[in-house]
């Protein structure tokens, strides 16, 4: 018997059952079908304003630096003004994201160049799918427009967030995705970001900056 | 298979721990981090009683579900692209992963961290195999440079200081100026990502864990802080998930759920730095990522566990929070359990994967307090389960004579209550006679065992039944 065949025999020996009973199939198609929520913690059952306060206050709280601003040429001079205050090398890593290629970079001085990371771009720029409030957590999708390297090797992340994609909750983030790639699917990685990296490996001290960005800066679109 | 063991060991392996002066040391930090951390993150959660309580019920459902979530899951990897293998052993887990590290002509293999590949032995395997397997978070990077297990199953290296983490840096990484400074945390970890950013980008084969894998979607799904995780899986060609089969939730909706108690329970943080949905390899539009993505599902005793008593350890998801609490860990730390897995749930799970004859000692270490049941985020009777192992080591004789002896003793005296009284009677006014100067007794026959380590409290000169006549509880 093969392993695959062996290891179910053996749970379903271990359970008493055949595999094909009506009840448990049942049971298992209309949890996958339905998906039901569990318990929803009251705290990122908010919106509006509300809402975009909580993710910052969440975001700051994991060592993420958070601004926000009202028009799409904003991110721009947000984020020169970010990279001048940290001293860091006017240059931008960015993906082929069709909200970003709008961008107009010619009023400053930022060198900005397109595609994944190779692990020599010190600041990266990426706009995030959506955002969690409850934890001040962002999601980002693979794809050209914001490729997964450039989530990590990159010492400075910048990521951009449009207040309409943000979320109370992980659940409504799933909604949105099963929106977008489509129910029972998803792309080929969701990177669900909650501040810089850190490690607390040396005598449980946290420190940041481990292996992914020691930075994170996030620039809220509002609506 | 070779198991690294010395859980037979384990009460030489206490003794020497409780010596060890640097390990006391190091010690301390699990005793003042993690507890504080997450008593804070649990307090900020109004719902984390009842969000534990849904883990709980998750977790019952799928083990109850097994083999059809395993089937849902592996047919929408496949839809996604990616390959499913079944391990029923670590020798077939390991010869499964080494085949496909050699078919694509891999030198280096990066790692994750990753509790099921200690435990199937992964990097002897690859080693043996002539290829190079690199750890890449911070304390298991460490703790291979020092050729050691694991002491803990979230912070691996948590029994060294950081002058011990410095002494190997300079052992290890000699191309180094000898004049730098690396007597700080920041200093070691800047070192470390340094060193291990090359690493990262010359590797053929990227292996991680997988803290859940969703059938509803075919995703998996790893938990990490640093990003290591992350520079494994996406950069090199191949991406190899290895997961034990109880790893399965229903759907993003219970990810969701356990991820709500997960952090808070093993760092104390709402959520951890990168939490990672993985669902096949690069499609055709990406631009980076694997090429290939495979699932190597782990058997290695789980599917016999189930339908027995220990079946409630399946719920497990290895937070960390029982070990932290733990009073018997707190003092030996986690190399003394002799295997992968310490603290109360190695205690549990390591006699249902190892045999309860290699590792009977382990569900002995244990003061039955109750602690790591309060904590744990999926509510598994730790304390319960440890004391049927007990009476499996009894049953099967594996106990020490004298202990055996001893407990026939007692329960002689026990079966006859008017023999009991009348020499419990006699007993405890001579004890309480003798200890009456300072309270307590540093040396008494037969008890060394107890007295050497610290002092038996001489009783009140009463028993308990004498005591509890005069309150005037009631007796049969």
């Amino acid at each position: 018997m093969s392993a695959r065949e062996d290891i179910l025999s053996n749970i379903r020996r271990s359970l008493g059952v055949n595999g094909r009973e009506a009840p448990r199939v049942s049971a298992v198609q209309e949890r996958l079908r339905s998906a039901p929520r569990g318990v929803m913690p009251a705290r990122g059952q908010v919106s509006g304003a509300e809402r975009v306060a909580l993710f910052r206050a969440e975001a700051e709280r994991v060592a993420a630096s958070v601004a926000e601003v009202a028009q799409p040429q904003d991110i721009v001079s947000e984020a020169a003004r970010y990279l001048r205050e940290h001293n860091l090398p006017a240059t931008l890593r960015m993906g082929a994201d069709a909200r970003l290629a709008e961008l107009d970079w010619s009023d400053t001085a930022i060198e900005v160049t397109h595609g994944p990371s190779a692990g020599d771009d010190l600041n990266g720029l990426s706009h995030a799918f959506g955002a969690i409030a409850e934890t001040g957590t962002l999601a980002m999708t693979s794809g050209p427009g914001n490729p997964t390297t450039l989530n990590f090797l990159p010492d400075n992340h910048i990521v951009v967030l449009r207040e309409a994609d943000l979320v109370g909750d992980a659940e409504s983030l799933w909604d949105r995705l099963r929106a977008a790639y489509g129910k029972a699917a998803a792309p080929r990685t969701v990177n669900l970001i909650t501040g810089p990296s850190r490690s607390g490996d040396i005598e449980q001290q946290i420190v940041l900056g481990a292996h992914g960005p020691r930075r994170l800066h996030i620039i809220i679109l509002r609506d | 298979m070779t198991i690294h063991t010395t859980s037979p060991a384990f009460k030489q392996n206490a003794h020497n721990a409780l010596a060890d002066k640097q390990l006391q040391q190091a010690l301390g930090n699990v005793r003042a981090g993690f507890i504080d951390k997450r008593t804070q993150a649990a307090e900020r959660l109004p719902e984390f009683e009842a969000l534990r309580d849904s883990a709980h019920d998750i977790k019952t459902h799928v083990l109850a579900h097994l083999d059809l979530y395993l089937e849902h899951y592996e047919t929408k990897v496949r839809e996604a692209g990616g390959h499913v293998h079944f391990a029923r052993t670590a020798e077939e887990a390991c010869a499964t992963i080494v085949e496909i590290c050699k078919a694509q002509g891999a030198r280096t293999v990066t790692k994750g961290k990753s509790m099921v590949s200690e435990e199937i032995g992964l990097n002897a395997a690859i080693e043996a195999a002539g290829m190079e397997a690199i750890e890449t978070d911070l304390g298991e990077y460490i703790i291979q440079l020092r050729g050691e297990a694991p002491s803990h199953i979230i912070a691996p290296a948590v029994h060294l200081t950081k002058e011990q983490v410095e002494q190997d840096f300079r052992r290890i990484h000699t191309h180094l100026s000898p004049d730098r400074d690396l007597t700080q945390a920041e200093s070691l970890l800047t070192e470390a990502r340094m060193v291990l950013r090359k690493r990262f980008l010359e590797a053929d084969v990227g292996v991680t864990g997988a803290n859940f894998l969703v059938a509803e979607t075919g995703t998996s799904i790893i938990v990490t802080n640093e990003g290591n995780g992350d520079l494994t899986q996406t950069l090199p060609r191949v991406h190899i998930v290895v997961a034990s089969i109880e790893k399965i939730v229903p759907t993003l909706e219970d990810a969701a759920q356990i991820l709500r108690v997960l952090g808070r329970s093993a760092t104390g943080q709402d959520m951890s730095v990168y939490t990672t949905l993985s669902t096949g390899p690069r499609r055709p539009e990406d631009v980076d990522g694997p090429q290939a993505y495979h699932v190597v599902l782990v058997d290695n005793g789980r599917s016999a566990m189930l339908g027995t008593e220990f079946e409630e350890m399946l719920r497990c998801i290895r937070c960390g929070a029982c070990m932290n609490h733990c009073p018997v860990y707190h003092a030996v730390g986690g190399h003394a359990y002799g295997w992968v897995y310490p603290g109360p749930m190695g205690a549990v799970l390591s006699p249902s994967l190892l045999g309860v004859d290699k590792a009977g000692h382990l569900p002995n270490a244990s003061t039955f307090c109750g602690r790591c049941e309060s904590v744990c985020p999926v509510r598994i009777p730790l304390p319960k389960l440890m004391r049927h192992w007990r009476e499996r080591e009894y049953e099967r004789h594996l106990a020490p004579a004298v202990y055996r002896y001893g407990l026939s003793f007692w329960a002689f005296f026990a079966r006859r209550p008017w023999l009991y009284k009348f020499a419990t009677g006699l007993a405890m006014p001579a004890l309480g006679f003798l200890g009456r100067k300072t309270g307590r007794f540093a040396r008494l026959p037969l008890a060394s065992g107890w007295t050497d380590h610290r002092d038996m409290p001489a009783p009140q000169g009463k028993t308990f039944q004498a005591q509890w006549r005069e309150r005037g509880g009631k007796t049969r």
